[in-house]
């Protein structure tokens, strides 16, 4: 805001009638772009974003390595006898909670853009409403991508061996990042109604915490007291878990898989229209 | 092709119990700067957001180019650009990569797009400037490359609001500049001002709005012989005299002189007729008849009536920044 920047040209820049004049000549306007070619528009933004500003990816690298070596070396050798046989337990979960930490950065992202004005250029446009929103989440889709592969690329080195192969953890990874695209939707829809960037922080902390702490990632539940188990059991967290350790394991779990994409579609239908009728009230 | 850029009836908006627009009846010809003149919270960025298909009207109807703005919202925003008070640039990408990200959403392929980039930042002087992160920009480039990704699709009605507050005199100068080029190759251009000088300077028709409602619209000419053309300000070496000089000058310019503070100030408006140099040509009578009368005067002004006398003129109360509602 404070950044003043003087060169030669800014102060001998006289608007000449005539160049003005030409970029105004009509000219065929190009044809409206299609939902996808709008959102892949949105998606090359967040990616831009990225290039220009690329310590927010610390976040998807620096965070997940560090919270897998944290809990590898502090829990495994009590949880499970031995670090190696503790990673195979939790690194599924682990990258799964650092994934899903990291889609409350959707709600920041729209309510910065917000805050900043550059939504009610993109709103003012003849484009697909919905466009600017999806394509933020396919940026971060994104980073759950590389913050999938981070953790993955830590694990194999301190010795997470997956029993589903290449296959297995690609589909775990799969199965995650869809999940996230459509758990996002909540947080973007929190990022149009909620005043500030701190209180979306604080919301989805609030909600992130116990959802990712108070689930299978860690223990397994059966040595939790009865009510905890309880909450456990309908965690949405513990169900995806549970379906990409079964897909990297090698042995998918068609119940679990089955709840995840139910999950999936019903966050779609429910927060996608939420968060689009927010949208359109700002 | 309409004659007519917009046209509201009885538009209104209302934000819990502050009736933000209430009634606005504007016709705003094509082809030409239409002024939109109003203290802050009139209610001017209200309106034109809904003229932009930004907000939803409560109430009343608004076409432009003869299409609604509800009902074909997407068919007034492929015609209409608006810049907005604060600039809907991203920061953080560069100058051109923000017009290529408009122009790829205006369904410009890639190379097009480019293209046109290229040829705006050139126009707007900003091609030097075009690989830097806009968060580095002063406020007059940056303004400038706020309207440039406005025309990007060559929009036949142009929105500014308040375009240039908050700037120093020479990018406003700039600005000014651009809206004339602007409007000379047949864009209509709506434009929102706090400043009567600047829509004097720029507006062929202007509209005065108060409380989200229309108190006067005319010619800058009509407007300001209904205010007056301007106040005389006259500072006195002996404040001895003001009384002798008080006199002279109400009888010469014919009104009253305004009550000032300052002992040796002598205020006295001109009324109108029209046109500014007969102001001028009244002002300067009447100070002579000053010298001639041997007041001896140390400095002297001829003023723009502000838009407080706009308003004191038309509303016989002047204009108040509504509290905090905004």
């Amino acid at each position: 805001m404070t950044t003043t920047v003087t060169e030669p040209q800014e102060q001998t820049y006289v608007p000449a009638a005539e160049t003005i004049g030409a970029v105004l000549d009509p000219r065929e306007r190009p044809a409206r772009p299609s939902a996808w070619s709008a959102s892949m528009t949105f998606g090359w933004r967040a990616v831009l974003k990225i290039k220009h500003v690329p310590e927010q990816l610390f976040d998807v690298t620096a965070f997940p390595i560090m919270m897998t070596l944290m809990f590898t070396y502090l829990f495994g050798g009590a949880l499970a006898g031995s670090t190696g046989e503790y990673l195979q337990f939790l690194l599924p979960g682990i990258m799964v909670q650092s994934v899903v930490m990291t889609t409350m950065y959707s709600g920041l992202a729209v309510n910065i853009d917000i805050a900043k004005g550059v939504f009610d250029r993109f709103k003012s446009l003849p484009i697909w409403r919905p466009a600017a929103l999806v394509g933020n989440l396919l940026g971060d889709v994104l980073r759950y991508v590389l913050a999938s592969v981070v953790i993955t690329v830590v694990g194999l080195i301190l010795g997470f061996r997956p029993g589903g192969g290449v296959m297995g953890v690609a589909a775990g990874i799969g199965l995650l990042v869809v999940f996230s695209f459509a758990f996002s939707w909540i947080w973007t829809m929190c990022g149009l109604y909620l005043r500030s960037e701190k209180s979306v922080m604080g919301v989805s902390m609030l909600v992130l915490f116990p959802l990712t702490f108070l689930s299978n990632i860690f223990v397994d539940p059966s040595t939790m007291p009865g009510w905890l188990q309880v909450f456990v059991e309908v965690n949405p967290i513990t169900r995806l878990v549970a379906a990409v350790r079964s897909l990297m394991a090698g042995t998918p779990d068609m119940g679990e898989l089955m709840w995840v994409f139910v999950a999936t579609a019903a966050l779609l239908a429910i927060f996608g229209p939420l968060t689009m009728r927010a949208y359109n009230r700002k | 092709m309409t004659d007519t850029a917009i046209e509201t009836n009885g538009l209104v908006k209302v934000f819990g119990d502050n009736r933000a627009v209430d009634g606005l009846d504007l016709t705003v010809p094509a082809g030409a700067v239409f002024g939109v003149l109003g203290p802050n919270g009139a209610g001017k960025t209200t309106a034109v957001r809904m003229l932009a298909t930004l907000l939803r009207p409560d109430g009343g109807s608004a076409r432009v180019f003869g299409h609604d703005v509800v009902a074909e919202a997407d068919a007034v925003r492929s015609l209409v650009g608006l810049t907005g008070q604060y600039a809907s640039l991203d920061e953080d990408m560069t100058g051109r990569e923000n017009l290529i990200l408009i122009g790829r959403l205006l369904g410009f392929r890639k190379p097009a797009a480019r293209a046109r980039a290229d040829e705006l930042l050139e126009a707007f002087g900003l091609t030097a400037a075009a690989e830097r992160q806009v968060k580095n920009y002063s406020g007059g480039m940056r303004r400038r490359l706020d309207i440039s990704a406005t025309l990007m699709n060559t929009p036949r009605l142009l929105f500014l609001d308040e375009p240039t507050t908050g700037l120093d005199p020479r990018s406003r100068n700039q600005v000014w500049d651009i809206v004339r080029a602007v409007v000379s190759y047949g864009t209509t251009v709506l434009l929102t001002t706090q400043y009567l000088d600047e829509a004097d300077q720029l507006a062929s028709r202007i509209a005065v709005i108060d409380h989200g409602k229309l108190i006067a619209e005319g010619t800058p000419g009509e407007l300001k012989s209904s205010v007056g053309a301007g106040t005389v300000h006259v500072r006195l070496r002996d404040p001895g005299q003001r009384a002798d000089a008080e006199k002279l000058l109400s009888a010469a310019l014919g009104a009253a002189a305004t009550p000032d503070p300052d002992p040796r100030r002598v205020v006295v408006r001109v009324p109108g007729h029209g046109t500014e140099s007969g102001a001028a040509e009244d002002a300067a009578r009447a100070l002579s008849e000053l010298a001639a009368a041997g007041i001896v005067i140390d400095d002297f002004s001829l003023g723009q009536p502000s838009l407080d006398e706009v308003f004191l003129a038309l509303t016989d109360h002047p204009a108040s920044e509504k509290e905090a509602a905004a």
